[in-house]
């Protein structure tokens, strides 16, 4: 089947200009995070900038770590092709954030240092406890790498139109070289500056878009909506929930699971959480979530403009046709509307986001390992912070490494439900116990323990049991099948699960909770005395 | 930078500016040697001040995460279940769904500044007069 890629490959510019505009956003990136890191060698530098940031510029961060290619170039596609379902999408990612604000920021601000662990262990037997942390983080971010770096396959094909596997495997890895140089060279404060270059060029670029696109339709979103769904093969469906997840009761049931485990997983992102340390205290942790809401809520509702856009100007057929099916929507549509060049832009801001989403995901893995793993369970806690840095750098070459590797191996697979997975691991196994730990004085090591096995154990098995793994055409294993749990998406299991195992672990353990620790870290969390 | 120079709750700040010459207040000093140690955090969380300060900052974020749950919820189980209902046109093409999903947005950056105004009228002042009391210098 050659005709509809040769057809895409010819209409989506010159490859030349896409590659030409990314290079000068990987040129612009290392230079500036050459420029910004003149020291690296203390712990604090390396993992959390020195805690130097702004509010206002850790909140755009945070938008450039959390808008992943999942984000730009799923939901618009989602949206184009099956309308209002994916529109569902940039509402639980954007409603998630009040959980962080109310909940989570500034509590986690107070309390911790450089990780997740620091948190959950602040009042726990810290082996145990820490070696579960860093369990959980290293799997979440691993989950959420694969699929970034899977997805830069399917751009490649599209961009720069590279077809071969051999090409878009040198393509994966020139991407993962650059990602490691920005962690090695730049540490957290260089990274920090890749995310706000990437979330300001992301943002400007799908507001333009969406004033263009309403422009065209007169300001008018029924005319918008009208033409979106005259050019889309499930014509007025497209305006409706359903299109995609309403065929059954099975499928509507994953609906909500996937709903649940978006609103209650973005809380739990290790990546997210760490940006948090980049700040000085929890007031300017709490504007970063604001700045970050109000950058993320422009974004999601450019998302749905942009989407039904593309159904409407470029329409559902000839997406679904082309080499990235969903994916190439946005790319498709900025053709339509800007030419070679605002293609050329979209595709270097596609690549950038996956770039710099990977980026944090590394930084963070190689913290919890260096810090967690390597400082205070190999070395309890006697480790000599330049050691343990070098320790985090080497990490973190790995972890790049790795990333490359499974981004070659799953290039081209069905890995769309790995982030939505990520989330579920991080709702069921970090949001709970660090809710845990923040708010209920009883909570325990066993409790600690229990909750995030429980949830990420959970996880694990009703996925490697669901349609995703086997029994169904769309399966990683379409040949077999031994699937046992109808649901694509474990949350609305899992998220319980981890809850009430958090709570049996606490109530059959006998151990009591430091009182001295639980008040120093009650104190600590709401007022920042002794940070 | 903030620092820990001293730990009674209801104890004088050593740190605190001196009178100098001609009552002109010299700019505070580094507290003396030796370190005084931690701050008594038991003493801390039983104080008045800090339980009032925890009592009014659950009362405004549990209830309120448990309204945007359940807002958030009610609205992917119309969306899942009550198909028809969202499908209503409001206006041209508009539907009840569309309106519902803009209100998920405004309903979140309602939340958000309700919380910041909240937090900096209600919990900031409150921690502040901990933070100063633990001897804590800004």
């Amino acid at each position: 089947m050659t005709p509809p890629q040769t057809v895409a490959a010819e209409s989506l510019g010159s490859p030349a200009l896409n590659i030409t505009v990314f290079g000068l956003f990987v040129a612009i990136t290392l230079y500036v995070v050459y420029r910004v890191s003149h020291r690296n060698t203390s712990t604090s530098d390396y993992y959390a900038a020195g805690s130097a940031f702004t509010g206002s510029q850790n909140g755009v961060a945070i938008t450039g770590d959390y808008l992943s290619a999942a984000s730009f170039l799923g939901i618009a596609g989602a949206i184009a092709v099956h309308g209002y379902d994916g529109f569902l999408y940039s509402i639980g990612f954007l409603v998630a954030w009040l959980v962080a604000l109310l909940l989570v920021a500034e509590l986690v601000r107070n309390t911790g240092r450089f990780t997740m662990g620091d948190v959950l262990a602040y009042r726990m037997r810290q082996r145990p406890v820490r070696a579960a942390a860093a369990t959980s983080t290293l799997v979440i971010s691993f989950f959420y790498m694969l699929a970034q770096m899977a997805g830069a396959g399917g751009l490649v094909a599209l961009l720069l139109d590279v077809q071969g596997k051999g090409g878009q495997a040198l393509v994966i890895s020139v991407v993962g070289l650059i990602m490691i140089t920005y962690v090695l060279v730049g540490g957290m404060k260089g990274t920090t500056w890749v995310q706000i270059i990437k979330a300001s060029i992301l943002v400007l670029c799908v507001v333009l878009m969406t004033v263009f696109l309403l422009g065209k339709f007169g300001f008018s979103i029924s005319a918008l909506l009208d033409e979106a769904a005259a050019n889309n093969a499930q014509g007025q469906d497209v305006l409706e929930p359903g299109a995609q997840y309403g065929k059954t009761a099975i499928t509507r049931l994953d609906f909500i699971s996937l709903s649940l485990a978006l609103i209650l997983g973005a809380a739990g992102l290790p990546h997210v959480l760490m940006r948090f340390y980049t700040v000085p205290n929890a007031l300017q942790a709490r504007r970063s979530v604001v700045w970050a809401v109000v950058a993320m809520a422009v974004f999601y509702l450019s998302t749905l403009v942009i989407g039904y856009g593309a159904s409407a100007l470029v329409g559902s057929d000839k997406i679904l046709a082309s080499s990235g099916k969903e994916n190439s929507a946005a790319p498709l549509l900025a053709f339509e509307i800007g030419g070679t060049v605002l293609l050329g832009v979209v595709a270097a801001v596609a690549f950038a986001t996956i770039l710099a989403v990977v980026a944090g995901l590394t930084i963070t893995a190689s913290a919890s390992f260096a810090h967690d793993v390597y400082a205070s369970i190999i070395r309890r806690g006697r480790a000599e912070p330049a050691t343990e840095v070098r320790v985090a750098r080497r990490t973190a070459v790995v972890i790049g490494m790795l990333a490359i590797v499974g981004g070659i191996l799953a290039n081209g697979q069905n890995v769309a439900f790995l982030v939505a997975l990520a989330f579920a691991f991080a709702a069921s196994a970090n949001l709970s116990t660090l809710l845990y730990s923040l708010f209920w004085r009883r909570f325990n090591t066993r409790g600690v323990l229990w909750g995030m096995y429980g949830g990420l154990g959970s996880c694990l098995l009703l996925v490697s049991v669901s349609p995703v793994v086997s029994g169904a055409p769309t399966s990683i294993f379409s040949g077999v099948d031994f699937h046992l749990f109808p649901l694509s998406n474990p949350g609305i299991v899992s998220i319980p699960v981890s809850f009430l195992a958090g709570y049996l672990g606490t109530v059959f353990s006998r151990e009591q909770a430091d009182p001295a620790k639980q008040a120093e870290m009650e104190v600590r969390s709401l007022t920042g005395i002794g940070t | 930078m903030t620092q820990v120079v001293h730990s009674p709750i209801a104890g004088r700040s050593p740190g605190r500016p001196e009178p100098g010459f001609g009552g002109i207040t010299r700019p505070p000093r580094p507290a003396p040697t030796p370190d005084p140690g931690p701050p008594d955090f038991a003493a801390i969380r039983n104080s008045p001040e800090f339980t009032a300060l925890r009592r009014r900052l659950r009362r405004f974020v549990f209830p309120v995460s448990a309204l945007f749950f359940l807002w958030y919820l009610t609205y992917v189980l119309l969306a899942a279940y009550a198909r028809d209902f969202m499908s209503e046109r409001l206006f041209g093409s508009v539907t009840v769904g569309l309106a519902f999903g803009l209100g998920q947005f405004v309903s979140t950056l309602a939340i958000t500044f309700a919380y910041v105004r909240f937090a900096r009228n209600t919990i900031d002042p409150r921690v502040a007069r901990i933070r100063a009391k633990a001897g804590i210098r800004e």
